[in-house]
């Protein structure tokens, strides 16, 4: 039960309080970087790599050219004049604007063509690609070829470099694990691969870059989840032909879905900025959809080995995990600079499992780089899935149900905070009434009957049991940072003479309802009525300082700092409030909306009368004004998680699977709208199912994508997403001022395993242990067909 | 390239202009009259973000010339809205919560608007069905088909209100 410490009317932390944002959205009124057009403003398009590896004999710009209303073709010999051909990545890696010799994954970006108009520009990219001729070279596809003796140099650029290997990291300590296994009774292996994917979401990227050459000042609409650190990085990257920070004003206006697509620099955006640059005109960059599949950065691909030693009687004691990370050319996945597999070492999860020690490689192969987000920045996905499988891998060879199995090995209530074997200090958790409420909500015993009479009778049905804990909110300074710039986040907040307030942020929405719950979090913290609360965030020239919207971080740093700069305020408040009512700041007492004098609640100012004091009466040696910026570093991570449930059939027949039922018990600690949560959670549970069934970016063994548009790589439509059935418990973060803790990645997090678990249920008693995803119909028509139930 | 004068009724005004004989009807729409709420999110008639209606019919704008739609009649997200008043389905996305990023919001909503006129009673598998053609990344769909289980309830409520 959600308790409202406010009005309807200020409509505080805890109501569903409708999106403020919809107004415009619902009426086609939403302002996306496509929907940005300037006076004069050119186009651009890009010629693209046919071959996954090839050295480029030969540009000849002059028929793209010769095309009326063509302008200029960009290659990397001419960024090369700039030094702009190649960029840094958030990894620290380095990553090709346009190649100047070689091309290192189909698709990639080879020269770029400037023209008055979209269909002039592609007629030129279509000659221009009949134009560059390749000597094409066999690329390395599979990662685990990568490291082979005879496999090609894929990075010759980068000094000393003699093999394709990008870095070793490992946590966790070795020889008590090696101890653990080599003691343990009982021990299950899987090989467990999570395919590459991409967010996709159904707006592309672009922008739209425009210099103003009389004021030099560079202005970028641009597709952003992150814009502050965007400017820094051009600042630094481009600083040496002229574009210094306090010129460069970058506008995330409103983002057709992020997911952590639109976290990282790519090259056309920098392409744009350069032909603006140079031309001294408007310049839009909007790729299509078979550009953004193909050459945008990936999320996921890791090979990983994962073995979990237990007692005989079920009692965890040692989880090792081997990880291959098949990086493309560069690492340019998008993770704290300290963390280059992302916070991977939340792979114990929610048992209490006394040793762990996990290892990964990551390699260069001739794919597109990336490793970032799929709604789910930082490798929680990964470790969610291999702890997730496993178990339920260990109970199947138990011969334990999987729920049990879980309720034995649960992290207890009364061990939080809780330090887990891989060092995470996790803040608070109660693992089990979560388990048991979707137990109960699903029907688990019932359930479980049912799967046994229609065994018996030879009809398939799993059920899939996941049991996740999350880690978001990145993050404490003393050890996140991206870039060097530390992750905190930011809110500057001003209440107007009448009572009114706008509030601005670090952040950026890409469809989360920030413009409703951070004014929610406000309206609770100052009793301001959250319609008159205006939020405002992308645009770099007016927000303050922030690392952006990734990661569920957005409520942990920013609400935290929307909270704080409210403290201040309300601080303030009360030195005027005491002023007007001639007592002392002590005896006054706060409720949202007023101070009263104790014990004489009828002489009272409202926040409206004391922001209009503020600018008309403050007391003298005061300053004026009521406003506050609070930069928030957070003491700690925040862990969210949850117990979602899985019901599949499986037609025995045709291997068709339908998700029958699908029930999610979060916990995201306290809840700021608890509509907005659901619609998160929804959305998240279908990219969890996503991943699980339909989703994988194909590559054959020449690196040539499969299914690089929409008619072949398969987003659920709403006849494949089932009826998300919903529930809550509430555990509150005891650092965040809030209590809140972040929850949009939760469900994809925790959704996947849920559905393999499910199928692998159902196929358990033919002796199956283990499925990839996406687990597909063919996949599981082959196993059918393997064990002797398809003949 | 041969250009064609053409006429088109949007949204209730006859716009005549001068277009190629490639030009797509997504781009007519969008960057020659700046009815920007019509959007694109893929190359294939996949996501249906572009979807539009024509003669009341739903087409996806992406995949049809604008001189395809010379002397015809075309209804847009812009237009749905009339004299001050929301369209029920409008009222149904922000009551239901039935929209994150907005981005597929117009498409589904036109989707939406043929679905209810030729089914005023659709059952939950009915409107699954009906818009299987447009793709949400963000929602998950649950609360979209309740956006349109609101806009049907509220329609036939009108209706009965009319008769």
């Amino acid at each position: 039960m959600i308790m409202c410490k406010t009005s309807k009317e200020i409509g505080g932390m805890g109501h569903s309080l409708k999106r403020k944002e919809d107004a415009r959205f619902i009426r086609g009124l939403g302002k996306y970087t496509d929907d940005v057009q300037l006076p004069g403003m050119l186009y651009m398009d890009i010629a693209r790599s046919p071959f996954a590896y090839a050295k480029i004999k030969s540009i000849d710009k002059s028929v793209a050219m010769e095309i009326p209303g063509v302008l200029a073709v960009i290659t990397g010999e001419d960024l090369k004049q700039y030094n702009l051909h190649w960029m840094p990545t958030l990894m620290s890696d380095t990553q090709m604007v346009l190649p100047t010799d070689t091309v290192m994954y189909q698709a990639q970006e080879v020269a770029a063509v400037i023209a008055t108009d979209r269909y002039i520009a592609a007629d030129a990219v279509q000659a221009l690609e009949n134009s560059i001729e390749y000597d094409s070279m066999k690329p390395i596809i599979d990662p685990h070829k990568a490291l082979d003796a005879d496999a090609p140099l894929l990075r010759p650029d980068k000094d000393g470099k003699t093999d394709n290997h990008i870095w070793h990291w490992q946590t966790g300590d070795e020889e008590a694990t090696e101890k653990a296994f080599s003691e343990a009774e009982v021990v299950v292996k899987e090989q467990v691969y999570i395919p590459r994917i991409h967010v996709a979401s159904i707006e592309t990227c672009g922008c739209v870059a425009s210099y103003e050459k009389a004021e030099g000042k560079l202005t970028v609409w641009m597709t952003t989840q992150a814009p502050h650190a965007i400017r820094t990085v051009i600042a630094l990257v481009a600083g040496h032909v002229g574009l210094s920070e306090e010129r460069i004003r970058i506008i995330s206006p409103d983002i057709g879905g992020g997911f952590g697509g639109k976290v990282p620099v790519y090259p056309g955006y920098v392409i744009a900025i350069a032909a603006s640059f140079l031309i001294g005109k408007p310049v839009k960059w909007i790729e299509d959809r078979s550009e953004n599949l193909q050459a945008d950065s990936f999320a996921r691909d890791y090979h990983m080995t994962v073995e979990l030693a237990s007692t005989k009687e079920g009692k965890m004691t040692g989880l090792r995990i081997k990880t291959l990370a098949d990086h493309g050319y560069t690492d340019a996945a998008a993770n704290p600079s300290k963390f280059p597999s992302g916070l991977f070492s939340i792979v114990t999860g929610s048992y209490d499992i006394p040793t762990a020690f996990t290892e990964m490689d990551a390699v260069y192969t001739n794919k597109p780089p990336g490793g970032v987000a799929y709604r789910c920045s930082f490798r929680v996905t990964e470790a969610v899935h291999a702890i997730e499988r496993i178990t339920d891998v260990l109970a199947q060879k138990l011969g334990r149900d999987p729920a049990d199995l879980r309720f034995q090995n649960f992290i207890q209530k009364d061990q939080f905070p809780y330090r887990s074997a891989l060092g995470w200090e996790y803040d608070s958790g109660d693992y089990a009434p979560a388990l048991r409420m979707a137990m109960d909500m699903v029907g688990y015993e019932e359930l479980r009957k049912e799967q046994a009479e229609k065994r018996a009778r030879g009809e398939l049905m799993g059920i899939g049991i996941s049991s996740f804990t999350e880690i978001v909110g990145a993050g404490p300074s003393k050890d996140f940072d991206i870039l060097g710039i530390k992750m905190f986040d930011s809110a500057e907040v001003r209440i107007h003479p009448t009572g009114k307030a706008i509030a601005r942020f670090g952040t950026k929405s890409q469809g989360q309802g920030h413009e409703t719950t951070y004014a929610q979090i406000l309206a609770e913290e100052l009793g301001i009525p959250a319609m008159h609360i205006q939020i405002e965030e992308g645009d770099t020239d007016t927000a303050p300082y922030g690392l952006g919207t990734y990661a569920s971080r957005s409520t942990p740093t920013a609400g935290a700092a929307a909270a704080k700069a409210a403290h201040k305020i309300r601080d303030k408040a009360r030195k005027i409030a005491a002023y007007l009512l001639e007592v002392s700041e002590e005896d006054l007492e706060w409720e949202p909306g007023k101070f009263f004098v104790k014990g004489a609640p009828e002489r009272s100012k409202t926040i409206q009368d004391i922001a209009f004091a503020a600018y008309t009466n403050h007391p003298q040696g005061m300053e004026a004004g009521l406003e506050a910026t609070h930069y928030y570093d957070p003491p700690n991570l925040t862990f969210p998680f949850g117990s979602y449930i899985c019901v599949m059939d499986i037609d025995p027949k045709t291997a068709e699977m339908k998700i029958r039922r699908f029930v999610a018990i979060d916990d995201c600690g306290n809840i700021i709208n608890p509509m907005i949560v659901t619609g998160q959670i929804h959305g998240g549970l279908a990219m969890g199912i996503a991943p699980a069934m339909y989703e994988e970016l194909i590559y054959d063994d020449d690196g040539n994508i499969l299914n690089g548009t929409f008619m072949d790589y398969l987003l659920p439509t709403s006849v494949e997403t089932p009826n998300w059935e919903t529930g809550h418990t509430i555990t509150p973060s005891p650092h965040h001022p809030l209590g809140a803790k972040g929850v949009a990645e939760s469900p994809t997090v925790g959704a996947p395993p849920a559905v393999a678990n499910a199928v692998v249920d159902a196929l358990s008693h033919l002796g199956v242990t283990h499925v990839d995803i996406p687990v597909t119909p063919f996949k599981v028509w082959q196993i059918l067909k393997e064990k002797g139930v398809i003949s | 390239m041969s250009k064609h004068s053409i006429t088109i009724e949007i949204n209730g005004e006859s716009f005549t202009r001068e277009v190629d004989s490639r030009k797509l009807l997504i781009h007519f729409l969008r960057d020659d009259l700046a009815l920007t709420g019509t959007h694109i999110g893929c190359d294939t008639s996949s996501c249906g973000a572009c979807t539009i209606l024509l003669n009341g019919k739903s087409i996806k704008a992406c995949t049809f010339f604008a001189v395809q739609a010379n002397n015809q009649k075309i209804e847009t997200i812009e237009g749905v809205e009339q004299g001050g008043q929301l369209h029920p389905l409008q009222e149904g996305f922000h009551q239901e919560h039935g929209l994150q990023c907005g981005f597929c919001t117009p498409g589904m909503i036109m989707r939406g608007k043929e679905l209810l006129e030729k089914n005023p009673n659709p059952t939950e598998e009915e409107i699954r069905w009906g818009i299987s053609g447009n793709l949400c990344r963000c929602t998950g769909y649950s609360n979209i088909i309740k956006s349109i289980q609101y806009a049907a309830n509220k329609l036939n409520e009108k209706q009965e209100e009319a008769a």
